[in-house]
């Protein structure tokens, strides 16, 4: 399952001054994967991949630690009314979370997505948007 | 044997044509022989669903009281071209919104009235005594209109180069977005279902020959502009009433960084004759080659890094350079086949009848580029030549002292054989000064990633990547990377009197 986690980094004791990532896996012992992380001066933004198993562990400890915790339930979304099962985000995305099937229908797999928003540009028809 | 259009037509008239989609004709040709084929089939149809940034249409709006001769119009605030007197106009699917601040275009405007929506006009007139208002604003219906007809000049190509890009940026083109070094293959048609794929020598594909446009029934009008069937490039120019077109075939689009295009369904049936026609349209994916072509290149003669079939891209991935490079298409193999199925359907219910030409596509004929009367001011016209140049295993001081003695920003660091390696400006001297002094040598604090050009480049090209850097100036190099001298925004300026200035 994936989390996205977003602190605060402003003041000095603000998560985003710790090592809020290496802690958890220390004090819960889950194995976490971070797929992206984007951290400024004053905040931070990262997307990791925990076991469905143990998600509600992992996210009960980011969050007595400060971190804002988001289950991404469908990273992406395919607005079918819209997708002409062209297949130009296929190519563009570093993850290959989008395929065509025996019939050429665009196929979603979002668990593998890292929001890198890469095909939400590419698409011509406007098709895919990131649920928050 | 041979078959006539009147036989084939008798039998659609009966119900008891034999229709077959393009896709399905290798197996049948396989399995039963050229003639056996022949025999069988008396249909075969095409389909292609796909950007055709070359469409639009013409509308008639009827007279309005007290009329008016619309001089300028706009249709949900895109122009359309209102030269053709006064109540008619030409919407071209690409024309983009005035004010640009939304992504909008003729494409949107047309799938909205195919959608059933409302439109509204807006027109401005000078004013005669015979038309005397001076504008109008109302909002149209596809029903209001006396005429809505499609006219593409230019649709159905018979194949297209893919594109790929060598350079380290991404680029937005018509071609989708094209990552950096090769990171991504995009191509557009649909290979063995592609209209022209399966005529390539225009025997029946001709002037007046009804096809599918965009759910409606249409016609051939001749060949479309740009047409090159002779280098295997053919194309159409179609038409038909946008009354008819579903939403389902004809979609706007917008190619991010690019602009606005429409998506159009296309499909033509090919009455099977002879066995020669029955060999056309037997072409399968594996036979139809295009060109892999680098995007990366700002110019009309692009180079090609491989040549594949539409098999090798539809496979999903290609070797390029030793790498394996996704491929995916900008056009949608689903709904082509949608195309095909559904003119299968109109013929094998006896709704569309087949002719053949009554005029001929010329299957040699080779575009031409176009003719330029004022040469292109190339960068050795204006670069300097007068290279002011530093070694990288100078001091800072001697850079610092060369750059106000020759009043100049920039200076090209060279080896010890000559050869371009980096560049330093006042600023990186600057910059070294006020932090530690730690810093001795040029090469501690030049660039090395030289954004640089050639004598040949046009200077059009040097200018925008000057622009797209933010930079001020570019080393001219030669093919041996040996620095032949330096071109500044302000050569550029004296060009352009100034314009690169504003």
């Amino acid at each position: 399952m994936k989390l996205l986690l977003t602190f605060s980094r402003r003041g000095p004791h603000d998560p985003g001054r710790e090592p809020v990532i290496a802690r958890v896996v220390k004090e819960t012992g889950v194995l976490v994967n971070v797929e992206k992380a984007n951290i400024d001066s004053v905040a931070g933004e990262v997307l990791i991949d925990v076991p469905d198993s143990d998600a509600d562990l992992v996210r009960q400890h980011l969050e007595e630690m400060g971190v804002d915790v988001h289950v991404m339930e469908n990273a992406i979304a395919l607005d079918e009314t819209e997708c002409v099962d062209c297949g130009a985000c296929i190519s563009v995305c570093p993850q290959e979370v989008f395929s065509f099937d025996e019939e050429w229908r665009l196929l979603v797999n979002g668990e593998r997505c890292v929001l890198c928003g890469k095909c939400i540009q590419a698409c011509p028809h406007s098709a895919l948007s990131q649920q928050g | 044997m041979e078959k006539s259009l009147d036989l084939i037509n008798a039998r659609i008239r009966d119900g008891n044509a034999r229709v077959v989609t393009a896709d399905e004709m290798p197996a049948i040709v396989d399995e039963l022989g050229e003639e056996g084929a022949l025999e069988e089939v008396d249909v075969v149809t095409t389909g292609t669903f796909g950007a055709m940034c070359s469409s639009g249409a013409f509308f008639n709006f009827g007279h309005a009281d007290p009329p008016i001769r619309m001089e300028r119009i706009w249709l949900n605030d895109v122009e359309a071209y209102a030269g053709i007197a006064a109540v008619d106009a030409y919407l071209g699917a690409t024309q983009e919104a005035d004010p640009p601040d939304k992504v909008y275009g003729g494409a949107h405007v047309l799938e909205e009235l195919v959608a059933g929506g409302t439109v509204e006009l807006r027109a401005t007139s000078h004013g005669t005594d015979c038309y005397p208002r001076r504008s109008i604003t109302t909002e149209l219906l596809l029903e209001d209109m006396n005429q809505a007809v499609m006219v593409n000049p230019r649709n159905s190509y018979q194949r297209y180069n893919a594109a790929t890009n060598t350079t380290d940026r991404t680029l937005y083109t018509y071609m989708g977005t094209l990552l950096p070094r090769c990171g991504n293959i995009s191509y557009s048609g649909a290979g063995t279902l592609s209209p022209l794929a399966n005529d390539p020598g225009f025997r029946v594909i001709g002037s007046g020959v009804p096809i599918f446009l965009a759910g409606a029934e249409g016609m051939v009008v001749g060949e479309g502009t740009q047409h090159s069937a002779g280098t295997g490039f053919g194309t159409l120019m179609v038409t038909g009433d946008m009354k008819g077109m579903r939403q389902e075939f004809l979609r706007a689009a917008v190619m991010n960084g690019y602009g606005v295009t429409v998506y159009l369904g296309v499909g033509i049936p090919i009455p099977v004759l002879d066995t020669d026609i029955v060999r056309s349209t037997a072409v399968r994916d594996e036979d139809i080659l295009t060109e892999i072509i680098d995007y990366g290149t700002p110019r009309r003669d692009r180079p090609s890094l491989a040549t594949v079939s539409y098999a090798d891209l539809k496979s999903g991935a290609i070797e390029l350079g030793g790498e394996m490079v996704r491929t995916s298409s900008l056009s949608s193999y689903r709904r082509a086949r949608a195309v095909a199925q559904e003119l299968k359907a109109c013929i094998e219910e006896g709704k569309m009848e087949l002719a053949l030409p009554t005029r001929r596509i010329d299957p040699t004929k080779r575009v031409r580029p176009m003719r330029e009367t004022a040469i292109t001011p190339r960068v050795r016209d204006i670069m300097n030549r007068q290279v002011i140049s530093i070694t990288e295993d100078e001091e800072i001081r001697v850079a610092a002292k060369r750059l106000l003695k020759d009043e100049t920003n920039h200076l090209p660091v060279l080896d010890d054989n000559g050869m371009l390696v980096g560049i330093i400006t006042t600023y990186d001297v600057a910059k070294a000064v006020v932090t530690d002094g730690k810093l001795r040598q040029v090469r501690d604090i030049m660039t090395r990633n030289v954004i640089k050009t050639t004598p040949d480049e046009p200077v059009d090209i040097a200018a925008q990547k000057l622009k797209r850097n933010n930079i001020s100036a570019l080393p001219v190099v030669d093919t041996t990377n040996r620095v032949v001298g330096i071109l500044s925004a302000i050569d550029l300026g004296e060009l352009f009197g100034g314009r690169w200035w504003r």
